[in-house]
C-alpha cells in the first residue's frame, strides 16, 4: 500500500485514541473537584496535567489561573491548541478523508459522524455545561470507531497500521497518567506534610486518588478480581503497567505493537521489530521491585522514550516518503 | 419555455406518467421530509465539495432535487449515437494536430486558431500515446430546447467531473424510493466504475497483461476530492498524490510500504499546466517530476493525454460538425450551437450590435464564471462587457441565448419549473466507445437562471433513460 495512505491511516487511529485519552484524563480531574475539600487539590492536579503535555505556558497565557471551565475550553474546544480534542478529531477526520477509499464506508461515516456531532454538540455549549456527559460521548464515539474497525476491516496491511497506531498512543498515555498521578501525590502530600502512611486519613486519601486512576482507565473491575484487596498505589501502577491482559496497560499495549509489527515488515523494519520485541520481553519479566530500584519516575521516562523511539522507527521504516 | 414533463396546457407527457401518478398518491409534505433525510445522508456519507475562495476545508452539499429527470430510451439511443460520433472525431482531430495535421494542410480549420491556441501542447508532437487515444474520458454537455430536440452545448476532454453524482444520486433515490424502481424500466448506471476500469486498463503500455491503475488527485482540498477518492474506491486502485510518484528510468513508481511499485496507468484529475515542473508550471507542487519523460518513451499511459485542451475549446467548437464530416464522411447526428466567433470582424460585429440577445463566452472560461448572459444582463453589465469585447475580442465567442428545457424541481414555494442540462460521461478505448445511460443533470435553482454551475447555486437530478 501507499506509504502515505499507512501515514494517514496511522494517524487517523493515534489521533482517534487521542481525543478519548484527552477525555478521561479531563474527566477525573474534574470529577475529583467534586470531592469536598478536594477544589485545591484538583485544580494542581489539571495544572499538572497541563505542564506534563508541556501546554502550560501557552494556557497561562491565553487564560491565567488554572480553572476547570478555562481547561475545557483549552483542552476542548481551543482550535489553536494542538492537543486540543477538537484538533484531535478534526486531525482524525481530515486523515480518514485522506484514505476514506482505504477504509470501509462504515468506518469513515463514524469518523466523519463523530466530527460533525462534536461541532454541533460544542455549539450548544455541551461540554461546559455537562462535561462528564461530554466526555463519556467522546469515549463512547472513540469505542465505536474502534468496533467498526474491528468489526468491519479487512485485515490487511492497512488494518495492522490503524492497530499500530491506536496502541502507539495508548501505550504513550496511559505510561504519562501514570507519571502524572504519582508524581502528583508525592509532590503535593510532600508540600502539605500529608506523608505519612500511618495517618488514617492517608488511607483515605490513597482510595480516591488511585481509584480515579482505575476509572479512568477502565480497570477498576480488573484490579478487583486480580487483587481482591484494598487498593493501593503500587497495586494500581503494577496492574496498569505490568499485566498484559488489562486492555490499556503498557505492556498490554506494547503485545499489541509486536504482533501488528509482525504482519507489516519489510526490508528495513527488522531492528524496528527487535526493539519492540525486546521491550515487550523487558515489561513480561519485570517486578515491582526493580522499577523501585530505579525510581518509577525515571523509569516512566526512559520508557516513555522507548515508545517514542518505536513511534518514530515506525514512520521511518513505513511512512515516511 | 420547453418543459420535459409537462404540455402547454398542463398535461402529463406521456414519459412522466407513471412518476406523476406516483407522487400524487403521496400524501402532502411526503417529498418535503425525504429531502431532509436525502440530505442528512449526504452529509453523513460526506458527498461534499469544496467552493474555490471559501476557507480551506469549507465544504457544502451539492442541492440535490428529489424530482427525477426522465428521458425516454428511444431519444437516448440516438444521443447515444451521436455523442460515440462526435467523441470519436474529437479523438481522431486530436491524434491529427499533433501528429500528420491532416485538417489544417486542408483548410478545414484555419491552421493558427489550433497552432498558436493557449490550450494547445507543442510537447505533444509526435509524441505516441500509448493506446492512440487522447481523451478517453469525456463529458458532453447537451441541452434540450424543443421536442428531442438538442444541441452541444460544450465538449469537455480534460478532466470532466461530476459522475460520482450521478452514481450516488441514483443510490439515493433507490434508497429513498424503491417502490419508484418497481414500477419503471430504468436503465442501471451503477457499472460505470467497471467500465472507467475496463477502459483505462486497456489504455495501458507495452500490452502490460496486468497493468496498475492509479487516480492522480490535487488532495484533499481540491473541489472533487470527494469524486477522486469516490472513483479510485468504486475502482479498487490507489488513490495517489504527485508525490506518492516518483520517476526514475523514464518509469512511474508509486511509494509504498514495501518499496517502489511501477504505475502503468495514471487517470489523472490534475490539470496539464501542474503535471510535470520539469516540463509545465515549474512551481507545480502537485506534479510528478519527469512524468512527461516517462510519457514519451511511451511507459505509462495518461488519461486524459496532455493537450486535449485544443479540442474543446470554445474557439474549436465551431469545427466540430466539419470534423466529423473530415474524418468519419458522416453527417453529424447531434447539432451544435450557432457559434460567432468575435476575433472575426463581421462576427465581432454582429455581436456588438446583438449584446442584449447573445451569451458571450470566454474562450477559455469554465465552471460559468465570466460570461455574459445578454437578455438577463443590467444595461451596465452589458456596457461592462462591450468594454472588454472591444479590448479582446479573440477572447471571446458569442452564441443565441438558448432556451434550455425545465423540469419541476422542488423550491421553497413548492415545485417549479428550472432550467436543466445534461452531461453523459463517454469512454474510449481501443476496443470502442461506451457510456452508460443517461448522465448528469444539473439544475439551475434560481429562477429564470440558466447557469447551471454548482460553483454558481446549481443544483442535481437522478437522471432516468426509461423504456416506455
Amino acid at each position: 500500500m501507499l506509504s502515505r495512505t499507512a501515514d494517514s491511516l496511522y494517524w487517523m487511529a493515534r489521533y482517534t485514541e487521542r481525543a478519548e485519552n484527552t477525555a478521561r484524563l479531563i474527566d477525573i480531574g474534574l470529577q475529583q473537584s467534586l470531592l469536598p475539600g478536594q477544589q485545591r487539590e484538583a485544580e494542581a492536579s489539571l495544572a499538572g496535567m497541563l505542564g506534563l503535555a508541556e501546554l502550560l505556558p501557552i494556557y497561562q497565557k491565553k487564560f491565567g489561573d488554572v480553572n476547570p471551565e478555562s481547561v475545557i475550553r483549552f483542552m476542548v474546544l481551543d482550535e489553536e491548541n494542538p492537543s486540543s480534542i477538537w484538533c484531535s478529531l478534526h486531525n482524525a477526520r481530515e486523515n480518514a478523508r485522506a484514505v476514506r477509499g482505504q477504509i470501509t464506508t462504515g468506518m469513515w461515516e463514524t469518523i466523519n459522524a463523530t466530527w460533525l456531532e462534536f461541532l454541533k454538540l460544542c455549539e450548544e455549549g455541551l461540554p461546559l455545561k455537562e462535561p462528564g456527559k461530554f466526555f463519556e460521548w467522546v469515549q463512547m464515539r472513540s469505542h465505536l470507531s474502534r468496533g467498526i474497525t474491528i468489526g468491519t476491516m479487512f485485515k490487511d496491511e492497512a488494518f495492522r497500521f490503524v492497530r499500530l497506531g491506536t496502541f502507539i498512543e495508548r501505550a504513550d498515555s496511559t505510561a504519562r497518567m501514570i507519571d502524572l498521578r504519582f508524581h502528583h501525590i508525592e509532590t503535593l502530600d510532600a508540600k502539605a506534610g500529608l506523608l505519612d502512611p500511618d495517618d488514617p486519613e492517608f488511607a483515605v486519601r490513597e482510595f480516591y486518588h488511585w481509584e480515579a486512576v482505575l476509572r479512568a482507565l477502565s480497570a477498576f473491575e480488573a484490579y478487583r478480581k486480580v487483587y481482591r484487596d484494598t487498593i493501593s498505589g503500587t497495586r494500581v501502577a503494577e496492574l496498569l503497567m505490568l499485566n498484559p491482559d488489562v486492555p490499556r496497560s503498557i505492556t498490554a499495549c506494547i503485545n499489541e505493537v509486536v504482533a501488528n509489527l509482525e504482519n507489516v515488515g519489510n526490508g528495513n523494519s527488522a531492528e524496528t521489530r527487535r526493539r519492540a520485541g525486546k521491550l515487550a520481553a523487558k515489561l513480561c519479566y519485570l517486578t515491582l521491585e526493580e522499577i523501585a530500584v530505579e525510581g518509577l519516575h525515571l523509569w516512566l521516562t526512559k520508557l516513555l522514550a522507548d515508545i517514542d523511539d518505536l513511534g518514530v522507527r515506525i514512520r521511518q521504516d513505513f511512512l515516511v516518503l | 419555455m420547453f418543459d420535459e414533463m409537462l404540455l402547454e396546457n398542463g398535461t402529463v407527457r406521456p414519459h412522466y406518467t407513471g412518476f406523476d401518478r406516483w407522487k400524487s398518491s403521496r400524501e402532502a409534505g411526503f417529498l418535503e421530509s425525504k429531502k431532509a433525510e436525502a440530505d442528512h445522508l449526504f452529509r453523513q456519507v460526506g458527498i461534499t465539495f469544496s467552493v474555490y475562495g471559501d476557507d480551506v476545508g469549507t465544504e457544502r452539499l451539492i442541492p440535490f432535487d428529489l424530482v427525477p429527470r426522465i428521458i425516454p430510451a428511444a431519444q437516448w439511443a440516438r444521443l447515444e449515437k451521436g455523442l460515440a460520433q462526435r467523441v470519436q472525431a474529437l479523438n481522431l482531430f486530436l491524434k491529427d494536430v499533433y501528429g500528420r495535421g491532416d485538417i489544417l494542410r486542408a483548410g478545414i480549420i484555419p491552421a493558427n486558431r489550433v497552432l498558436g491556441n493557449a490550450q494547445f501542447r507543442k510537447e505533444m508532437l509526435d509524441l505516441n500515446v500509448p493506446s492512440g487515444i487522447y481523451s478517453m474520458i469525456a463529458g458532453i454537455d447537451l441541452v434540450c430546447v424543443g421536442e428531442d430536440e438538442w444541441y452541444v452545448l460544450e465538449d469537455n476532454l480534460r478532466v470532466p467531473s461530476g459522475v460520482s453524482y450521478m452514481l450516488e444520486n441514483r443510490k439515493m433515490m433507490m434508497r429513498l424510493f424503491p417502490d419508484l424502481f418497481g414500477s419503471h424500466r430504468i436503465a442501471p448506471v451503477a457499472h460505470y466504475p467497471d467500465l472507467l476500469l475496463e477502459t483505462l486498463r486497456q489504455g495501458a503500455p507495452d500490452a502490460q497483461e496486468d497493468p496498475t491503475v492509479v487516480v492522480l488527485t490535487p488532495g484533499l482540498y481540491n473541489s472533487a476530492y470527494f469524486e477522486h477518492a469516490f472513483l479510485a474506491q468504486q475502482m479498487g486502485v490507489e488513490l495517489v498524490e504527485g508525490k506518492d510518484l516518483i520517476v526514475e528510468d523514464d518509469t512511474v513508481y508509486m511509494q509504498t510500504t514495501h518499496g517502489k511499485k511501477r504505475v502503468d496507468v495514471i487517470y489523472r484529475r490534475i490539470d496539464d499546466d501542474y503535471l510535470d515542473p520539469e516540463v509545465f508550471n515549474a512551481d507545480s507542487m502537485l506534479g510528478v517530476r519527469g512524468l512527461m519523460r516517462a510519457y514519451r518513451a511511451g511507459r505509462v499511459t495518461l488519461a486524459n493525454a496532455v493537450g486535449t485542451g485544443v479540442a474543446d475549446d470554445k474557439s474549436i467548437y465551431p469545427y466540430v460538425p466539419e470534423m466529423i464530416r473530415f474524418y468519419l464522411g458522416q453527417e453529424p447526428i447531434l447539432h451544435n450551437v450557432p457559434t460567432h466567433i468575435c476575433s472575426e470582424s463581421d462576427s465581432l460585429k454582429y455581436v456588438l450590435d446583438n449584446l442584449d440577445q447573445l451569451v458571450v463566452k470566454e474562450v477559455h472560461g469554465a465552471g460559468g464564471y465570466g460570461m455574459l448572459i445578454g437578455p438577463s444582463a443590467s444595461k451596465a453589465e452589458i456596457a461592462d462587457f462591450r468594454a472588454k469585447l472591444m479590448a479582446q475580442p479573440d477572447a471571446y465567442i458569442a452564441q443565441p441565448t438558448l432556451s434550455l428545457s425545465t423540469c419541476p424541481t422542488m423550491v421553497e414555494k413548492g415545485i417549479a419549473p428550472r432550467h436543466i442540462d445534461l452531461r453523459p460521461f463517454v469512454l474510449t478505448s481501443p476496443s470502442g466507445v461506451r457510456m452508460v445511460p443517461g448522465g448528469l443533470t444539473r439544475v439551475a435553482l434560481k429562477e429564470g437562471s440558466l447557469v447551471v454551475n454548482s460553483s454558481q447555486g446549481g443544483g442535481t437530478k437522478d437522471t432516468w433513460v426509461a423504456a416506455e
